[in-house]
């Protein structure tokens, strides 16, 4: 399940992602968006420029009708956990990302990076973007913007976080309920949002979580396994096209 | 004023010519300026870079400036460092003063592009004070830094030796002191730039995640570590005579020995079949065993417009035939195929930082990914251009009014 054994915690937090209930509906990318003060732009046609924390692919079997089938593969970060470091982790030359190894949670932290995106060179899966722009919402978007999540300025990278503020809020909980902070549950907004139930998230060590337990589902997978990334996040199909479509392969 | 600050015994071209030619690389800086204001005013939206881009034009020059400004630290190696166990290499220095001012704006000129390349650069001084020790961008950093200040403090004695600054006794005899310590630099020099060259490889051999970079190597660090530090010398040297040569050709006049290029011929060829051959058992090892333990197969890193046409550019027309040339005797004897063989290996050294820094992020990793093309703007060509004309403008004042070539007089007696 995971990459290595050195956990700090007894925490990993991972997600599931199952792609025959997901529609596609994007709900979860808005919910992100919204929740994470994802800036965006007018014109957001170039999705090689856009920000975009849960992205979304157009999985295909490339058959014609009728055997034509689809599906769709809503990308967060996977917040790898290969041994010692993340392909994202290690790279960076300031420390301004970095994977909480009591989590496993992979954070950013953006008012010391210093733009160099070698982090979005090491990411395979792109779910880094770097701000091409500064952060603009459109009047009165601004006065809307989540007040526990810092806005990002032009010229960092950022990315999927877990939600990790929402974990911080739901540990104060903990500590002020007088209740162990580092065994808490807590929801990311995009899990919350989806309409089907397709993303579950949780502590993938705890084996009665229900997160750790579709983990192991014969329809789960992880995408290109064979890098060794140890992505935290698991998708579920019953399609074997699509297993087969996640990973390259002789 | 100009003819004073002349070397005695030298003649340049009239003033006039000069300041025209002055004024047309001041013309190609303005140009670059422009264009690297505009990028830090209103962001690196200007560029072609992207999210899977994120290196590009400004990246591969530097890594291709860097390592065609190894002849300053293989040059300062060769002659300070073991020209006395080889006499023979003592000839290097007759062209060791040009080696170095190559070197002085290969590596400043790559500074300067870097800070436009960081999308922050008011923090690139975070870099030295939040260091990530596990990074080969770190080592860089620190390592490109400390050896643009060993390379200032090599060229400062070579400005001391104008014939007006000269005459300046205090100035005489420091500039005298630093003459007597320059082996010292120079292979301090040696030990910084082996590291940052090979860091640079490190850059993408460690990103184990992206198979078209990815290498295994020996302990820390991968083999592109080792493959860039050589490639690095087996390019600097005949860079150095390339331009050696361009000024000779504008100038229609000797200015070093022709034994001086038979000999960096020699060395070349070796250095180069060594690395060809090394480079082929890395591409091979990395074709047959690599890539496919992480599900991939040679063809799905090569498509057009990054065809296999570049592989076989990189590695045949710009590795194999230079070196072939440098290595035969016949080769060396031809002004023709010896400096076109400098040439090709100058660009095959291009071509390999140009691929492990564009082609490799173009190469999609999942497989239901899609194949990207990287175009770059007018905002990365000018200042990259601006960065070559920066470098014709030191290395032309340096010629005009430095005694860069200690045997000029000689071979061109007035």
């Amino acid at each position: 399940m995971s990459g290595h054994e050195e956990h700090k915690g007894g925490v990993r937090y991972g997600m599931v992602i199952d792609l025959d209930k997901c529609t596609g509906c994007m709900a979860c990318a808005i919910a992100c968006h919204q929740e994470n003060n994802v800036s965006f732009r007018t014109d957001e046609t170039d999705k090689t420029r856009n920000i975009a924390w849960m992205r979304f692919y157009l999985l295909e079997n490339g058959k014609d009708y009728p055997e034509y089938s689809f599906a769709y593969l809503p990308r967060p970060c996977f917040h790898c956990d290969a041994p010692h470091h993340a392909p994202c982790t290690f790279v960076c030359p300031v420390n301004a990302t970095q994977r909480d190894e009591r989590t496993g949670i992979v954070n950013m932290i953006y008012p010391r990076c210093i733009g160099c995106r070698y982090c979005m060179v090491a990411c395979p899966y792109h779910a880094r973007s770097f701000n091409w722009w500064d952060p603009k919402w459109p009047s009165p978007m601004e006065e809307m913007l989540n007040p526990e999540v810092s806005t990002r300025m032009r010229g960092v990278i950022e990315k999927c976080t877990f939600c990790h503020h929402r974990l911080n809020r739901a540990r104060d909980k903990a500590r002020i309920a007088g209740e162990d902070p580092d065994k808490v549950e807590y929801t990311p907004a995009c899990v919350e949002a989806c309409p089907t139930g397709a993303i579950v998230f949780g502590n993938l060590l705890d084996p009665e979580s229900e997160v750790a337990k579709l983990a192991k589902s014969s329809r789960a997978f992880t995408i290109s396994a064979k890098l060794e990334t140890y992505p935290k996040v698991y998708y579920l199909s019953s399609k074997p096209w699509v297993r087969k479509l996640a990973d390259k392969g002789l | 004023m100009d003819k004073a600050l002349i070397p005695e015994g030298v003649k340049r071209c009239p003033f006039p010519v000069f300041v025209l030619w002055l004024l047309f690389l001041f013309a190609v800086i303005a140009w670059g300026v422009w264009a690297g204001v505009s990028v830090l005013w209103k962001g690196l939206n200007l560029t072609g870079l992207n999210n899977y881009f994120g290196f590009g034009l400004y990246i591969t020059v530097d890594l291709g400036v860097i390592a065609l400004g190894a002849g300053a630290f293989f040059s300062g190696f060769l002659f300070y460092g073991i020209s006395r166990f080889f006499p023979a290499l003592k000839e290097i220095k007759k062209i060791i003063n040009l080696a170095v001012v190559v070197g002085f704006v290969c590596y400043t000129g790559a500074l300067l592009v870097l800070l436009l390349e960081i999308g922050q650069p008011l923090r690139g001084w975070f870099g030295y004070w939040h260091p990530n020790v596990h990074s080969m961008l770190t080592e860089v950093i620190f390592c490109i830094t400390c050896y643009a200040i060993v390379l200032t403090i090599e060229y400062v004695p070579i400005i001391l030796e104008n014939r007006k600054l000269d005459a300046i006794r205090p100035v005489h005899i420091f500039g005298h002191s630093l003459h007597e310590i320059m082996a010292l630099f120079a292979l301090t020099g040696t030990f910084l730039s082996f590291f940052h060259q090979g860091s640079l490889g490190g850059v993408a051999g460690v990103l184990f995640a992206r198979p078209f970079c990815y290498r295994t190597g020996f302990f820390i660090w991968p083999w592109t570590f080792f493959l860039f530090v050589i490639s690095a010398i087996a390019s600097g040297p005949a860079f150095t005579a390339l331009i050696c040569r361009t000024i000779e050709k504008f100038g229609r006049k000797q200015l070093v020995d022709r034994s001086v290029y038979e000999l960096i011929a020699k060395i070349e060829g070796s250095i180069l079949a060594i690395y060809i051959v090394l480079k082929i058992a890395d591409t091979l090892y990395w074709a047959m065993v690599t890539a496919p333990e992480m599900g991939f197969k040679l063809t799905d890193f090569y498509r057009e417009p990054y065809g296999m046409w570049l592989l076989f550019a990189e590695i045949v027309v710009c590795g194999v035939v230079p070196a072939a040339v440098l290595l035969s005797p016949k080769g060396r004897a031809s002004n023709t195929l010896m400096f076109g063989a400098f040439f090709l290996d100058c660009a095959g050294i291009v071509i390999n930082r140009f691929v492990m820094t564009v082609q490799a992020l173009a190469v999609p990793v999942m497989p239901f990914d899609h194949w990207e093309v990287y175009v770059p703007t007018v905002y990365e060509w000018a200042p990259s251009i601006a960065m070559l004309a920066y470098g014709a403008l030191i290395i032309s004042l340096s010629y005009r009014y430095l005694p860069l070539f200690p045997r000029e007089r000689e071979l061109n007696p007035t």
